[in-house]
């Protein structure tokens, strides 16, 4: 690898960092009684929103069709995800600087593997939530289930819900991109090596 | 005779049959004029574009918020200009059931005064803070009139936060003046009365009036930050009655200035006694000077009794302080301090205009509306143009301070304001119009007819260094016909007012709540973005506070007294069911409600209550004392729409009878039985 190229795997291993300075998920609520919107913010450490109080406001709203409360403590995700990602940043950079191609490949599919198990980590919990509903819940609607969308939005009684990923995914896949292109542009130095150490064999 | 019978008998039917006719024509004119095809007298000033002005849009904010006195109602009502639409009431000095104000725990201390609890007053004049002359939306300001009292209104939550009751005060009309940064606010009594320099009235004949009535200028300092008062002096005036007051701008800002009537200090029959002399006097107090003095020592100090009232930020509970003491002034011992100006006639109005130069005095009962000259004032006091002196006070030339006469204005000027632009505009009470002059040649330019008989105006910061000079709101005394009859007693109305161009234009009537005496109006965006939308739960301090639903109690305290801990979100209350109370227990509904979220109030009832229901704001803690009469099953429920399963949100109290042994129990869904009772 080239010295820029490292410089663009370490980069990629650290915008990785994003992931704790903003959110990496988001859900969108609009009702006729929310014109601000209500925000659920989901972070890679923890659950926040659009206001302080958009979990309990949340709560109270979904008590009513029975859903069970969300508190962060549920969540084991929330206490083991930074160690993964702080993981991810370090063997990242360590891959820019052992200067092996195929730990670069490596890292990057571990890291979209990932990125995949946490989106149908998610899905499950969405899932969950929207269909494992009280039966004395005081709203019941035979049939209905409310599973948010995972991406889009989607109609749940008076509530429109709009599900999109958020910055923090945008390091994610600013590391997946990143670290890619750095495996494609590396591809000549690693044949220019390889000539290199074929060349004084020939001569 | 008989002939003169027969006559009238002859003529008798050909009489009625004209009246009928003239009858006829009479109805079909007042039918052409209540139609409201704009022929009528009462619309011809109608500005076309009237309606445009002030429609605001559904969804759409007003431009403005004004501020209404209620006048007898105690309360102050905000309204949206320029659409007139009501936004809210708030109590100041009444109990108000519709929240609980005055009646629940937390507030009733609000009402305290050296007469014990006075649940009302007449609120008359609201003042908006100021910095720098300006308004600044942080404060309203507002006096009561009978048991004399000034109050705050914090316009982050618009709930008053604080009332102090005014000493060696009767009738505290002339109040509360805010000075161009809130050093002082300044409070003067209408009703002179004997002081008995111990803190109360002394038991005085009637007829000393003369000799041993006084009345008091009060300042009240305010906490530059806090907004927190503090009765700072007060000056011992002579017996008049102190009716309005006004403060001076740039260069006139050391001065304050109040309206007297009765200089002829009449203690009976007012209407005529009061009204004999030509001349009152428009009373000059340099203020700077005043806290001077106080400061350095010429303050004597009087045994006092008065209640200074304020409401906790973060607990919602008012505690009351009693005020032993009181600083004071006389004016023959602080030379320079107070000048009297010769006003004609019962002087009511007095408003300085924006350049602080031009001091305007609506005397009712005058033919011209006097403009005083501050500068001439200044120069007259160095010349010691003095027309003799009063009580040590000594009284200028009326010439050598009148700048000149608004000649021909109306008939029974009250009041008047600025519009920035170089124009003033009075209140004529008995010629029922808006009189609109110009301060640079003191012409009459134009007049509209309000409906009926106005008492003051108001135009947004007309009161200040740089009015808001767009509209004028009108507040008419005397209302009729202008809007469906409500039987004897009718709604008063304000009028709405384009005066952005040479001619004024009417837009709107609307009904105002109680009687409004006088108003502020401030630029929406001065206020509405500070406004508080829930309080913290977390900064919730109070002692019975509950902040989650598994801390909720009941709880026997002593031998009578029963503590209700409870907890309200949507859509229920914990606990819902509650046994063990025994007829004649004091049971303290102690409400926390748990929401955090913008407008989900919740209310609080129960079944025999002798009080009101009380109105939770989210994150707060409100109580609500009870005190069952007789054995049974009491229903209690939140009274404040919250949500679908609002309905659903109800409970149920078990009273037995005094003695019983049924102990104290409560849940919500599940049973759970309570801590051992601590009954002693």
């Amino acid at each position: 690898m080239k010295a820029y190229q490292k410089v663009l795997m370490i980069v990629a291993a650290l915008s990785l960092g994003q992931l704790f300075m903003f959110p990496m998920w988001k859900i969108y609520l609009k009702a006729p009684q929310y014109p601000e919107g209500l925000e659920l913010h989901i972070w890679v450490n923890k659950l926040g929103g659009s206001s302080d109080h958009v979990l309990q406001n949340f709560n109270i709203l979904n008590h009513y069709i029975g859903m069970e409360p969300i508190h962060a403590e549920s969540f084991a995700e929330l206490k083991y995800m930074p160690y993964i990602v702080i993981f991810f940043m370090i063997t990242g950079v360590l891959v820019a600087l052992i200067d092996k191609r195929n730990l670069v490949l490596g890292w990057s599919g571990l890291l979209m593997l990932s990125g995949a198990a946490g989106i149908l980590d998610f899905y499950l919990w969405l899932v969950k939530f929207g269909t494992n509903l009280d039966p004395m819940a005081p709203i019941k609607v035979p049939g209905m289930t409310y599973i948010p969308p995972l991406l889009g939005n989607k109609t749940l009684l008076n509530f429109d819900a709009l599900s999109l990923p958020a910055l923090g995914s945008l390091g994610i896949l600013i590391g997946i991109t990143l670290s890619l292109l750095v495996y494609f542009l590396s591809r000549n130095t690693a044949k220019q090596k390889q000539a290199s150490k074929t060349k004084p064999a020939l001569a | 005779m008989e002939t003169l019978i027969t006559k009238f008998r002859k003529a008798a039917p050909k009489a009625a049959l004209l009246m009928a006719v003239a009858a006829g024509a009479v109805l079909q004119g007042c039918s052409k004029i209540a139609g409201g095809d704009g022929a009528g007298a009462t619309v011809t000033a109608l500005s076309s574009d009237a309606a445009s002005a002030v429609y605001v849009a559904p969804g759409k904010h007003d431009e403005l918020y004004s501020f209404l006195s209620g006048g007898f109602n105690g309360q102050v009502s905000v309204y949206g200009i320029p659409s007139g639409r009501l936004l809210k009431i708030i109590p100041v000095f009444t109990q108000h059931g519709e929240n609980g104000y005055g009646y629940s725990e937390e507030s009733k201390a609000m009402l305290n005064t050296s007469h014990g609890f006075v649940p009302w007053d007449d609120l008359h004049h609201p003042k908006l803070s100021r910095t720098n002359g300006q308004t600044d939306g942080r404060w309203l300001f507002v006096n009561g009139n009978n048991t004399p009292r000034v109050a705050r209104i914090d316009l982050t939550t618009f709930e008053t936060v604080e009332i102090m009751e005014i000493p060696n005060s009767a009738g505290n009309h002339c109040s509360p003046y805010p000075t161009n940064n809130n050093e002082y606010v300044i409070a003067g009594t209408r009703f002179s009365v004997p002081l008995d320099m111990k803190g109360g009235t002394g038991d005085v004949a009637l007829d000393k009036y003369e000799e041993e009535f006084r009345g008091s200028i009060s300042f009240i300092k305010v906490d530059p930050e806090k907004g927190d008062m503090d009765l700072d002096f007060q000056i011992l005036v002579p017996g008049f009655d102190y009716d309005l007051a006004n403060g001076g701008k740039g260069p006139s800002e050391d001065w304050v200035f109040f309206t007297t009537y009765n200089s002829e200090k009449s203690g009976t029959l007012k209407e005529v006694g009061a009204s004999q002399n030509d001349k009152d006097y428009l009373a000059a107090v340099n203020w700077k000077l005043a806290a001077k003095y106080a400061k350095e020592g010429k303050a004597r100090e009087m045994p006092a009794n008065y209640y200074h009232n304020k409401m906790d930020k973060n607990s919602h509970i008012a505690k009351s302080t009693v005020k032993k003491k009181v600083r004071y002034l006389l004016p023959e011992e602080c030379p320079g301090m107070m000048y009297l100006l010769p006003a004609p006639k019962s002087p009511h109005g007095i408003d300085v205009d924006p350049t602080g130069e031009y001091m305007v005095v609506s005397g009712k009962l005058a033919s011209a509306i006097p403009v005083f000259s501050f500068s001439k004032m200044q120069e007259a006091i160095k010349n010691k143009q003095f027309d003799g002196e009063k009580n040590g006070i000594p009284v200028l030339k009326y010439e050598s301070v009148l700048k000149a006469e608004v000649k021909e204005p109306g008939l029974g000027p009250l009041h008047t304001e600025f519009d920035g632009k170089g124009n003033a505009y009075t209140s004529m009470f008995v010629s029922s119009e808006v009189v609109k002059w110009k301060l640079s040649d003191f012409t009459v330019v134009d007049r509209m007819p309000v409906y009926y008989s106005v008492g003051h105006l108001m135009i947004p910061g007309g009161d200040t260094k740089e009015p808001y000079g767009k509209y004028l709101v009108a507040m008419n005394k005397i209302t009729k016909d202008r809007y469906l009859p409500t039987g004897p007693e009718l709604a008063h109305s304000a009028q709405l007012i384009d005066i952005s161009g040479e001619k004024m234009k009417m837009l709107l009537d609307f009904p105002t709540v109680a009687e409004p005496h006088y108003a502020q109006a401030i630029r929406a965006d001065l206020v509405a973005p500070k406004s508080v939308k829930f309080f913290k739960l977390d900064e919730n301090n109070h002692p019975h506070a509950t902040k989650k639903e598994a801390d909720a109690s009941v709880k026997r305290e002593g031998k009578n007294v029963v503590r209700v801990k409870m907890t309200a979100i949507r859509s229920h209350m914990t606990p819902d069911n509650i046994e063990g109370v025994q007829v004649g227990d004091t049971v303290y509904f102690h409400v926390t409600n748990l929401e955090q979220d913008w407008d989900v109030p919740h209310g609080f009832a129960v079944m025999g209550a002798n009080n009101a229901e009380t109105l939770i704001m989210p994150g707060a803690t409100q109580t609500l004392k009870w005190v069952p009469k007789k054995a049974g099953v009491y229903p209690f429920y939140c009274t404040d729409f919250c949500s679908a399963l609002h309905q659903e949100m109800q409970g149920y109290v078990r009273v037995s009878p005094k003695g019983s042994n049924v102990p104290i129990t409560f849940s919500t869904g599940k049973k759970k039985q309570a801590p051992v009772a601590s009954a002693k």
